[in-house]
């Protein structure tokens, strides 16, 4: 919180025990910033935690489920009769028992629990056994026939743009355009006309999956009563919840999700699954708990990760390195089905306009459906190909103006509080001092352009969400509720939807109700993401829980303390703004002799007003954009980023060996700093397999298999890989944080692909246009005439019907004109 | 979670009692040592053996006997080669080779022997049956098509042993026993033209003992390429061994793996150095003659032809290693 | 085609007595089945995770005889007559490892389904050398996959533990590992 504090809040007078608890922590905290051991910790380290496969139940069931071996067909029929028969088979299910679609947006309910029509990848299920072992499953799963009727396939979305006889999906825009979105902010031919130099680059931003550690799990049991109750590896329980009683045909109030602990999600843990419908199906029909656990190869099947992406990125220069406007193109590949890819489009859309001044900004982006598992949010959702392609196209214009990379940025930052020109709303912009700390920590001033051959470093910087504006499904209710309920002796029960998923969101949510109250950590007890007992919290993505729980939380805790503090405040006949809390004692801050006991203050309370249990909860504020598609971008509060990376490029061979990196942070306010460091780090950690090795890749040509579904072959680093790194933590509270925080979970993610690519630049004069970057691309480049290597050609994306929407500048209020009746593209 | 087949498990005590089961059960048997190759491969079912022989009691194919030459029981686990310090001193570039093998988990339990006979790699062939059944199977396990050259009349799939070039180079010979007797062959005539026959062992052999004759004056070194430090088999590897006759090439050897079903001789290569100075230029040149025998597809982990310049430069890193 | 044995009688399971964290266990399991699932299915020690069941990962460590090998290339069957320790074996009664400490204080476990294999490579690590460089450190826990902490923390985590072992300020060394 700020150093003044208020009276006010939002207009509205404090209360004398919110402006007690405001003084308390002008004062100082007792917890924030500080790095008290997060409170799932030690419980992992010694293998107590319990992860959805870790469960299990007399009688339990295993799944397997059937796979469709051919990337697009008809099915025309499925026997089912041999798997039956195998002894220790109780159930077979297909797609007939489960008829209606479910998918994570509302716009696109495309996935089926089981295949019943088609079939639209290699991996995507078409039948699930239920057997008394996994083994016998996994035989029966074997014995199933399945006729296909196969159908022509396509891999490729430049291929999937042409109109084609059998597209994946009845819905779209058209043919396999799952959708098509052009958006133009202030008139951007006149921007680039008035530069001193415009860039045109095309880039390729290759897809990625999340491999979090444990493959999806899912544990299902029909209850006495009829009720359906799901235990499973989600990020998104909430989602879940709403999906299952869809598909089920089930009230929510006879579906209870609860999300386990997820051993690592990073999106791909994000949307329902195909597994958590038929286990829960299985279950009910069998009357016995059904469990699935997938294999590695079918959690890249589920996949959801990074959207391979064709850019376009055409910027306009003043001499100076300002942008005078900016139009860019994104062509993604979105695989079989929906998923998030609507709001991954206009993801890779958004978020440019925040970090340096573009007075004029267009964005046309496509996403086709192709026959691969399908794509979705991956950390940075959206965003990662994007600001690959603009950080590195500043480093392009950096030095064909003669700038310092690091100076072209600082000069042009996008002012804090601004609204920029597709009318996202900056709060706190805390980019400035990210890079001063990266560029003199790194030593870059003398090493940039300076080092010896071989050797060279890269500057990039980034800025993402904390946490989404709008819901998934439009509504208008919090986005975020947490309830406290206070405990005679002293103890402190939270409960809330949340869904700690490694992040450290149980610890966050705990450490923001004990600041509150002045309790320790080990006197509050949580109970999370179980849509049975806990409020709603959306769920564990776009970077939203500390920003929406936390504020939540400090609600809720708020609510409790005034109640606690009216009561002793009266009795002890103290003014309640007096009142601190801390240390489990509440006592006046005029005289800290004169305490009582925590406990004893809530003994009071529960004499005077009854049972002491309230909630708080968050939504976030009203965004100025209005046109259609601002849904996504805005977001309370932007964090940013900058790193320099420092490398070594083999000559010979084109290897890149990540030296050292040094990376900085605007956080706001560090809830828990080592674990927003530990988040630093492991954003770090992935932005560099993404950089330098990481990639889906399929045989288009070999049946669109997809080449490497395991852990030895779809490279992540380990140990060896993984550079020193310097954090730098830059604090400046943003108003709409909880104590100020922001996210840390996705953001120092982005900056480190193109930080690599520009840093191979320094070393060997290439350009490689393209993630990752690997060493037979750095030979190709540096063998090359154009000294590049990345895509040439960027296909014509036939869109009609942009929309122009005026600038604040421009005298615009964040409305778009009426459009036009919508013309359906004629293509061959 | 990924399930074994149905198989018959076994563990006698003696190299003998091993050979007379392996005879018996005819080539639906398969020895196990660490397991980390078979493994894996049976719960993608693309190796099915009925029964299984373990050498974990084998005591007698344990041990390294070290005096002029180097005689090393295929049971030797690759972390206790690792940790014989004997063995680094005397034999830096096998030792190097046997400490590059995967993870320090995968060496605590695989064996010498188990990398020698490791089955070849594809990545049309490491995949479950799900996924292979994708692709209706490949020529190297219930199928008809090499997919990695579907015109090839051969299985392409690529020996990726780190220790077998070290030992071609530095002229080991194979122990192998079975109920008809005992033979010694070169390191080189184990493997066979294609990645299905990859091996000349015969199914009811067990490999006993690797020896490697004295090195004298001879210096060797080894070389490999992947993508990460760890797990990795090698995508390209070099071994090269020189012995100079004061500054000319008395004797040498180059030979690669991992760019093709079988360990690469590069007979040209040796012939560029034979009686010369091993000068930038002659390094250069024999560099380039290596490359030429280097035929790697894509079937593993990075591009084809990166692997085939790459194999060039490493060549070229090995001998300049040894002229120093 | 299909590997199914079609119409086999399920498979007996067979007795063996596996030590495992100091204790004699009679357990009965399918003798297809690895350490990895005897331990977890059999025996419902799950602290042991997995995470690929080929050996690309490391999520499975446990100790053999003192040695960090992989539960899932290990069959059962190959599990009578040695040591087997597992996470829930690491903490003394009373005391974490100092291992453990190290990693909770640190936060080297985020979303923790690593953790147990690390810990378990990690503590071997230790019991032969309480001042390992950290070259020695990367290329021991080299064969672990961590997909969240890019491993930074868990490396000051094993060397924060060897300076308190060092030091004697640990409670426990996890002497009998």
């Amino acid at each position: 919180m700020s150093d003044s504090s208020p009276t006010s809040e939002n207009g509205k007078d404090l209360t004398p025990e919110q402006q007690g608890l405001r003084d308390q922590l002008a004062e100082g905290y007792n917890l924030i910033g500080k790095s008290p051991l997060k409170v799932d910790g030690m419980a992992k380290a010694m293998g107590q935690t319990q992860f959805a496969d870790d469960l299990s139940m007399p009688r339990m069931l295993h799944c397997k489920l059937l796979r469709s071996h051919v990337a697009y067909a008809k099915i025309l029929s499925i026997d089912t009769s041999k798997a039956e028969a195998l002894p220790g088979v109780v159930k077979v299910i297909t797609g007939e028992c489960m008829p209606i679609p479910f998918g994570i947006l509302p716009v696109s309910q495309d996935e089926h629990s089981l295949c019943f029509d088609k079939v639209r990848f290699v991996g995507d299920p078409v039948a699930a056994v239920a057997a008394i072992d996994e083994a016998t499953a996994y035989e029966a799963m074997q014995l199933i026939d399945v006729e296909y009727e196969k159908l022509d396939p396509v891999f490729d979305p430049t291929k999937a743009l042409q109109n084609r006889e059998e597209p994946l999906h009845d819905y779209g825009d058209d043919g396999n355009v799952h959708k098509r979105v052009s958006m133009e902010f202030g008139d951007v031919e006149q921007g680039l006309a008035e530069a001193d130099l415009v860039l045109e680059d095309t880039m390729f931003f290759e897809g990625n999956t999340h491999l979090p550690m444990e493959q999806h799990a899912s544990l299902a049991f029909r209850e006495a009563d009829g009720r359906l109750t799901i235990m499973s590896s989600t990020q998104t329980p909430h989602y879940l919840h709403k999906a299952m009683s869809k598909v089920l045909e089930m009230p929510p109030s006879r579906v209870r999700v609860i999300a386990t602990p997820n051993g690592g999600g990073f999106g791909g843990k994000s949307d329902p699954f195909n597994h958590e419908m038929c286990v829960a199906k299985l279950a009910l029909l069998t009357g016995r708990p059904v469990k699935v656990a997938l294999t590695r190869e079918e959690v890249f099947y589920c996949h959801r990760g990074r959207h391979p992406t064709l850019m376009n990125i055409k910027t306009g220069f003043k001499k100076d390195g300002a942008m005078t406007g900016m139009h860019f193109q994104s062509l993604l590949d979105g695989g079989g089905y929906g998923s998030y890819g609507v709001a991954s489009t206009y993801y890779t859309g958004a978020l440019q306009t925040v970090t340096y001044k573009i007075p004029k900004y267009r964005f046309d982006g496509v996403r086709c459906f192709t026959n691969k598992p399908p794509c979705g949010p991956k950390r940075g959702h959206g965003t990662p190909q994007p600001r690959f392609a603009l950080e590195v196209q500043l480093d392009k214009a950096a030095v064909a103006l003669g700038i310092d990379p690091a100076d072209i940025r600082k000069n042009h930052l996008h002012p804090a509080g601004g609204i920029t020109a597709n009318w996202l709303k900056v709060g706190s912009m805390g980019l400035g001092a990210c890079i001063d700390a990266v560029v003199e920590a790194s030593g870059w001033k003398d090493k940039w352009g300076k080092l010896p051959p071989g050797k060279g470093v890269g500057l990039a910087c980034s800025s993402y969400i904390s946490g989404a504006g709008l819901p998934i499904y439009w509504n208008a209710m919090p986005h975020s509720g947490v309830t406290v309920q206070l405990d005679r002796g002293g103890g402190v029960a939270v409960f809330c939807g949340e869904t700690e998923i490694g992040q450290g969101s149980d610890t966050v949510l705990a450490m923001c109700v004990a600041e509150v109250l002045g309790v320790g950590l080990t006197d509050i007890r949580l109970t999370v993401a179980d849509t049975h007992t806990t409020p709603v919290d959306l769920g564990s993505y776009s970077s939203r829980v500390t920003m929406m729980m936390g504020n939540a939380a400090f609600q809720g805790a708020e609510r409790a303390r005034e109640i606690v503090a009216k009561a002793v405040s009266k009795k002890l006949e103290i003014p309640s703004v007096r009142l601190r809390f801390a240390d489990n004692k509440i006592f006046d801050v005029q005289d800290p002799e004169n305490w009582i006991p925590f406990a004893k203050g809530v003994q009071i309370a529960e004499a005077k007003f009854g049972t002491i249990a309230v909630a708080g909860s968050y939504t976030p504020p009203v965004t100025p954009g209005k046109y259609r598609g601002a849904g996504v971008g805005p977001s309370p509060a932007y964090s940013y980023s900058a790193a320099v990376i420092q490398v070594d490029v083999d000559q010979e061979t084109g290897d890149v060996d990540v030296e050292k990196i040094w990376v900085a942070h605007d956080i706001g306010q560090s809830i828990n700093e080592i674990l927003v460091i530990g988040q630093v780090e492991g954003g770090v950690y992935m932005g560099l397999g993404e950089a330098i090795m990481e990639e889906m890749t399929y045989r288009p040509n070999r049946f669109g298999v997809h080449k490497i579904p395991s852990m030895l072959e779809y490279k992540s680093p380990t140990t060896h890989e993984m550079p020193p790194i310097d954090t730098f933590i830059i604090r400046d509270p943003d108003p709409n944080g909880p104590f100020g925080a922001k996210e840390v979970g996705q953001g120092p993610l982005l900056p480190i692909m193109p930080g690599v690519a520009n840093a191979v630049f320094d070393a060997v004069g290439v350009r490689v246009d393209e993630i990752p970057v690997t060493p037979d691309k750095v030979l190709k480049a540096m063998n090359s005439k154009t000294k590049r290597y990345g895509p040439t050609k960027y296909p014509d994306l036939k869109i009609t019907d942009t929309v122009r929407i005026k600038t604040l500048e421009e005298g615009g209020d964040g409305t778009a004109p009426r459009p036009a009746k919508k013309q359906k593209e004629v293509t061959s | 979670m990924m399930r074994l087949p149905t198989f018959r498990y076994t563990a006698p005590k003696t190299a003998a009692e091993v050979a007379e089961i392996l005879a018996g059960e005819g080539p639906q048997a398969s020895i196990v040592a660490g397991g980390t190759d078979l493994y894996p491969n049976m719960k993608r079912r693309h190796q099915t053996p009925k029964t299984l022989v373990s050498l974990r009691h084998v005591e007698e194919l344990r041990g390294v006997q070290l005096n002029g030459a180097v005689s090393i029981g295929s049971n030797e686990t690759l972390s206790d080669l690792e940790d014989n310090a004997a063995l680094k001193a005397k034999l830096p570039a096998l030792w190097t080779a046997v400490q590059s093998i995967s993870t320090p988990q995968l060496r605590n339990m695989g064996t010498i022997g188990g990398n020698v006979c490791l089955d070849t790699r594809c990545n049309y062939y490491n995949q479950t049956w799900e996924w292979r059944r994708a692709i209706d199977f490949c020529m190297k396990c219930d199928g008809e098509t090499c997919w990695v050259a579907p015109s090839s009349d051969i299985c392409w799939a690529v020996n990726s042993s780190d220790t077998v070039p070290v030992m071609i180079a530095l002229g080991a010979t194979f122990t192998l026993i079975s109920t008809r007797g005992e033979r010694t062959i070169p390191a080189l005539e184990m493997f066979g033209e294609d990645g299905i026959d990859y091996l000349t062992k015969q199914p009811d052999e067990v490999l006993t003992r690797i020896d490697i004759p004295d090195q004298g004056s001879a210096k060797s070194v080894y070389r490999k390429v992947r993508r990460r430090g760890s797990f990795d088999f090698p995508v390209a590897a070099v071994a090269a061994r020189v012995e100079m006759d004061g500054d000319e090439v008395k004797a040498a050897s180059i030979i690669l793996n991992a760019v093709g079903p079988k360990p690469v001789v590069c007979e040209t290569a040796v012939d560029a150095i034979l009686g010369k100075k091993l000068t930038d230029e002659v390094i250069e040149e024999a560099a380039k003659l290596a490359g030429k025998g280097a035929k790697p597809l894509d079937n593993t982990d990075h591009i084809s032809m990166w692997r085939k310049k790459v194999v060039v430069v490493e060549t070229k890193r090995a001998l300049e290693a040894l002229a120093q | 085609m299909s590997h199914a044995t079609e119409g086999a009688p399920a498979l007996s399971k067979v007795h063996r007595v596996l030590s495992v964290n100091g204790e004699n266990h009679e357990v009965a399991f399918d003798p297809r089945k690895t350490l990895l699932e005897v331990l977890r299915e059999d025996m419902l020690l799950t602290g042991t995770k997995h995470g690929c069941e080929l050996g690309e990962c490391g999520a499975c460590t446990v100790l053999i005889d003192g040695e960090p090998k992989l539960s899932c290339l290990v069959l059962g069957l190959e599990s009578d007559g040695v040591d087997i320790r597992t996470i829930e074996g690491l903490a003394q009664p009373d005391v974490p490892h100092a291992l453990q400490t190290a990693y909770g204080e640190l936060g080297a476990s985020q979303c923790g389904y690593c953790s147990p294999g690390f810990l378990m490579n990690a503590s071997a690590l230790l019991a032969r050398d309480t001042n390992p460089s950290r070259e020695a450190i990367v290329e021991e826990l080299g064969g672990n996959i961590c997909r969240c902490t890019g491993y930074l923390k868990i490396l000051e985590a094993v060397e924060l533990a060897a300076q308190r072992l060092r030091d004697g300020t640990a409670a426990n060394g996890g002497s009998d590992v």
